[in-house]
């Protein structure tokens, strides 16, 4: 209880210190936001308002307060690039509310598929002890972890959007039209981010199998009279999964990250591409937020990670 | 018996390190490509040809031609060229910082060492994509910031290697006394550590500019690294994919070279461990 807690405040402290650095980064970028939101042509008297309207007049702690205020309680400021009418400016909230799902849907599906196939795998690539399967796993994992996932994803559309027309390429269904169709389209992007994570996944848990199989525990409970599956299932598979818990944190850091790539290949519309397009665009107020909600989920994930371990494991107390 | 089990050993050392054969003949092949793709290509890279736009692979164009007619096989080798460039430039940033700063967190250890460790903890652990995507979003775009951006984010993993190798030699028998014999400091992190973490660190560099070429990679595909005309193989990939259906091997080329090279990476640095053990 002790240990949560303590990890709870340094999760908040972690998050503050995110957002200062966030707030800096963006303060610090060369160039004049309402030169570039109007124009050169702009009358003086316009850009007073627009600087007084987005808050730009006051000293920067005033606006960091502001700012993370906004954050707190569902405000997040107004895009610089999108707008809603001719005068109206686009929130940044109404810009991601629907982008949001997409993207955490895609993470989502792509981590199941991990754990679902690289911890059945791992298992039997350690039990394995003929040389056939394993010269042969151990080179698929070696070619799925050299593909980049940009151009999994490439091929991936080809051979089953082309070749095969399992799906149309492009063709996105919304979530919230066609809830069966939206999942059918994610499964080529899914598939694309978790290929190279479970062939990462299935190794790590095989290199972490055996090593433990060649432990003392694991002889006695074979010289008592345990079966093969007994042993590699109830003392061999607890033990291993242990380091594997902080790598799968890891992955799941990697895969809300890999999502931000795969969905420019898919033209799936989530936060990925916005942030991409914010980016490129210099559209700051709506980079800002994403990055500072993509890193709050991964410190967030990290935090949990560390919290499950310890509730798993009882061997690491408070020392 | 003995003498048997002997032989024996050295037999197996002798056996051939397949991972170091193929992962020198991949690399090298590579190598070769880039060098040769700076003084000359099949076809000038950016030569438009409209009569022989999205030709097949074939003779006269080993790799086919684009949608404007361009030999995919020489903007390959240009491609290679700049990907080789930025990653062994990053590598080079990051690894020499890394040096630096791990040999002296590694060998004094400290408040410095305790606070640098923290931060490389958070680094380290944030995935590497986002963290370049805030970085080039703050500098800008264009090579020299993604080159910057890059050894930022890769100069955590050095720095943590060397300082658990430092940590390793600093208190071993030869160090103390070359302590005692007044040696100088730099001296006996430059000319006597050093070298030991020769192998480990090769590893670790193989291991950076294989990430650091899907980092150049991935990045120029979305856009953000490399800018036209210069060829790389990101932005080929994302140029391709709007005909993929018409000419599959525009998108076959750049992704299949990236992979070939991130496959040569991977074994030598399995090869290199696997000679030092």
């Amino acid at each position: 209880m002790k240990y949560i807690g303590k990890k709870v405040i340094t999760l908040i402290m972690t998050l503050f210190l995110v957002s200062v650095a966030a707030f800096i980064a963006f303060q610090v970028i060369p160039g004049d936001v309402v030169t570039s939101i109007l124009g050169t042509e702009a009358t003086p008297e316009r850009e007073a308002q627009l600087r007084e309207e987005l808050g730009l007049d006051r000293p920067a702690p005033e606006r960091y307060l502001n700012w993370v205020s906004g954050v707190l309680s569902g405000d997040l400021g107004v895009s610089y690039r999108y707008s809603k009418s001719m005068n109206e400016m686009m929130p940044v909230a109404e810009l991601i509310a629907d982008k949001l799902p997409v993207t955490l849907y895609l993470a989502a599906y792509s981590l199941i598929l991990i754990i679902v196939i690289s911890i059945p795998l791992g298992v039997f690539w350690a039990r394995c002890k003929n040389p056939a399967p394993n010269v042969l796993l151990n080179i698929l994992s070696q070619g799925a972890m050299a593909v980049p996932s940009f151009f999994l994803g490439i091929l991936i559309t080809y051979l089953f959007g082309i070749v095969f027309h399992c799906f149309t390429p492009g063709g996105y269904v919304s979530y919230r039209d066609d809830l069966s169709g939206f999942f059918g389209y994610l499964l080529f992007p899914a598939i694309s981010i978790a290929i190279p994570k479970i062939a990462m996944t299935a190794r790590f848990l095989r290199n972490s199998m055996l090593l433990e199989l060649s432990s003392d525990y694991v002889r006695t409970a074979r010289s008592k009279g345990c079966t093969n599956r007994r042993v590699m299932y109830r003392h061999v598979l607890r033990n291993a999964f242990m380091p594997v818990i902080t790598f799968l944190g890891m992955i799941i850091a990697e895969t809300i990250a890999g999502s931000i790539v795969i969905e420019q290949v898919f033209g799936l519309p989530g936060v990925g591409r916005l942030l991409i397009s914010s980016i490129s665009t210099r559209d700051f107020p709506v980079v800002e937020i994403l990055v500072l909600y993509i890193t709050a989920v991964v410190i967030v994930v990290y935090c949990l990670v560390d919290i499950l371990y310890r509730m798993i494991d009882p061997r690491i107390s408070d020392k | 018996m003995k003498l048997k089990n002997c032989m024996k050993k050295t037999n197996q050392r002798k056996k051939r390190n397949w991972y170091l054969t193929a992962g020198l003949f991949m690399t090298g092949l590579i190598l070769f490509l880039a060098i040769l793709g700076v003084f000359w290509t099949p076809y000038d890279t950016t030569a438009m040809s409209a009569g022989e736009k999205f030709a097949a692979p074939s003779f006269r164009h080993l790799f086919g031609t684009d949608n404007f007619g361009r030999d995919i096989f020489s903007r390959v080798m240009q491609g290679i060229g700049t990907t080789a460039f930025i990653s062994s430039l990053v590598v080079l940033c990051a690894g020499g910082a890394g040096i630096c700063i791990g040999a002296v967190t590694g060998y004094f250890g400290g408040f410095l060492d305790e606070a640098i460790m923290r931060i490389t903890d958070a680094v380290n652990g944030f995935p590497s994509i986002l963290l370049t995507l805030v970085i080039v979003s703050v500098l800008g775009g264009g090579i020299r910031n993604l080159i910057l951006s890059l050894s930022i984010v890769f100069m955590p993993s050095f720095i943590r290697i060397v300082r658990s190798e430092f940590i390793k030699f600093r208190d071993a028998d030869y160090i103390v006394r070359a302590r005692l014999m007044g040696t100088g400091t730099v001296r006996i992190l430059f000319i006597h550590i050093l070298p030991n973490i020769f192998s480990t660190f090769l590893v670790s560099v193989t291991i950076g500019l294989n990430n650091a070429i899907l980092a150049e990679s991935g990045m120029s595909y979305l856009g953000i690294g490399v800018q036209p005309p210069t060829a790389s193989l990101g932005k080929m990939l994302s140029d391709a994919q709007g005909y993929l259906t018409s000419a599959p091997w525009y998108a076959l080329a750049p992704g299949l070279t990236i992979v070939w090279i991130v496959l040569g990476f991977s074994l030598l640095s399995e090869g290199i461990r696997s000679r030092a053990q």
